[in-house]
């Protein structure tokens, strides 16, 4: 694991760090980069507020086949990310039956070639994430204390935002930043649906992946910017981590 | 009505990104059912899926062995760096699979540091050995990061009476610790399979795509939609038979799951 990734990092620097600087400051890498952080961001944030929401219903809400809906929530993990990217084709695609034409209002559910295409094969491929980091914490918290809150006077959005927000936003902030990690680096999902338009739909993986083999050092020196989002990531984490147990260490 | 929207919210929303788009997937392939089992049945679709079955069945046990051993080293093992270790075997989880695959090139290619192998006869890219690199770069965390919590949690009071009443470390081991871990093991071996059945990105780089040679069942449906000429039965079809996989996965992590919290 190490040795591949020294080699990387040495490899990508081989024709001089000018030359390095040169391939990730060029239009098109600065674009990929760009609309990476961009759309990753956006995923994991409207992950964060849905997947908390999730969360909370498959904690506190009581239905019949809330087991299944369980159980579905891990399916963007165990899903190929390939067919992940060929589900939503198949839905939202080209030949997609969500269209209305009549009465002189045109729409078509096709998002193929656009970042709408990015934006959703992300939300796919991250939704677990927030989910499954708020859920153990919800799923521990102590009801006496809303209980308290509620018989105080306090109204239940109040409730949530002074009592339960403070307790599970560790794991709100943890689920999003390996969401945004993962959004990051994903390839399957989106090399089939988004079209790969360099400066529009172009991500920085698959940059990478399209220059593997005809521009091997060039696609290493944006590896190389994903390797370091990934360190930061990892660093974050683990910030979070003793951030959260931080009255347990004291 | 307040009770019901949280509800509607997230049931709307797994319709939209999740569900519908699945069953749509189903739909495809059955009303084209013929192209589609012509494609799945296909020579080279099958050589692709015994690829991917013989590629996780080397994975998967090598990195349950690993994450086992990195596991007891993060939580019992006395070395320095422990710190950076546990961060290090999470780094496949924050890693694009497509740097991963990169690396690799970086390593065995043409211009690569181990470039003499091919000379001595061992083909490395572009060849199965690269194929099963990549497939345990990226699938490594699972089976650690579900034994560490379980690991922490047991304690090693028991593994100090066993080994106080004469037992060596290997007996304790088999007999102590591994059955107090299976589940969590169980699960972690679970996620990596899905893992290594599914691995695109990183396999796509340094695999070379060779139809019924190196081709996975990933990359084969890749080629199936670029391929598609507005028909993409065969595509969907293939699929299927991956998202299959995925749900008697998930099944097992289903089973899996509520033995371990009872534990």
């Amino acid at each position: 694991m190490a040795l591949p990734i020294a080699a990387l990092a040495w490899r990508s620097t081989q024709k001089g760090g000018a030359n390095f600087w040169d391939v990730i400051s060029s239009p098109e890498a600065v674009a990929a980069l760009k609309l990476t952080l961009a759309m990753a961001a956006l995923a994991a944030l409207t992950n964060a507020v849905l997947g908390t929401v999730t969360a909370w219903v498959l904690v506190r809400d009581d239905f019949r086949g809330k087991s299944i809906l369980n159980a579905v929530i891990d399916l963007p993990f165990a899903l190929p990310t390939i067919v992940a990217g060929l589900v939503l084709l198949a839905l939202y695609g080209i030949k997609t039956p969500l269209k209305v034409d009549a009465g002189g209002v045109h729409f078509k559910a096709d998002i193929t070639f656009t970042r709408w295409a990015i934006f959703m094969a992300l939300l796919f491929v991250t939704l677990p994430f927030v989910i499954r980091t708020v859920q153990p914490v919800l799923h521990e918290l102590d009801r006496e204390m809303e209980e308290a809150a509620a018989s105080l006077g306090a109204g239940s959005f109040t409730t949530f935002r002074r009592i339960v927000l403070p307790n599970i936003l560790p794991g709100i902030l943890s689920g999003l930043t390996m969401a945004f990690a993962r959004a990051c680096g994903e390839v399957g999902s989106v090399v089939l649906i988004t079209g790969n338009l360099p400066f529009k739909t172009e991500v920085a993986s698959v940059f990478v992946l399209q220059r593997s083999a005809s521009d091997p050092i060039g696609a290493a020196a944006v590896s190389v910017v994903l390797l370091t989002i990934s360190f930061a990531v990892l660093l974050v984490i683990g910030g979070l981590r003793r951030w959260a147990t931080r009255h347990e260490r004291a | 009505m307040r009770k019901y929207l949280p509800r509607g919210i997230v049931f709307l929303y797994l319709l939209v990104i999740l569900l519908g788009p699945l069953v749509m997937m189903i739909y495809r392939t059955f009303e084209d059912l013929g192209a589609a089992w012509g494609a799945i049945t296909e020579h080279n679709t099958l050589l692709a899926f015994k690829l991917t079955l013989i590629v996780a069945a080397i994975s998967v046990p090598v990195n349950t062995v690993f994450g086992i051993v990195f596991a007891l080293l993060i939580v019992r093992g006395n070395v320095p760096g422990k710190g950076l270790l546990n961060a290090f075997v999470d780094l496949p989880l924050a890693l694009s699979p497509v740097v991963v695959g990169l690396s690799i090139v970086m390593l065995y290619g043409t211009d690569g540091w181990f470039h003499w192998l091919p000379d001595h006869g061992v083909q490395v890219l572009f060849s199965w050995p690269a194929i099963v690199i990549a497939t345990l770069f990226v699938s490594l965390p699972f089976v650690a990061r579900e034994v560490v919590p379980t690991l922490r949690e047991i304690g090693d009071e028991q593994e100090q009476a066993a080994h106080t009443l004469g037992a060596s470390g290997w007996q304790t081991f088999w007999r102590v610790t591994l059955p107090s871990i299976r589940w969590a093991v169980i699960y972690g071996v679970v996620l990596t399979t899905a893992r290594c059945l599914g691995e695109f990105g990183a396999v796509a780089i340094v695999s070379g795509n060779i139809d019924g040679k190196t081709q996975t069942a990933t990359l084969r449906v890749e080629d199936a939609y670029q391929f598609a000429y507005g028909n993409y039965a065969p595509a969907y079809g293939i699929s299927l038979v991956l998202a299959v996989m995925a749900i008697i996965v998930l099944f097992t992590m289903m089973l899996v799951k509520p033995r371990e919290e009872a534990t």
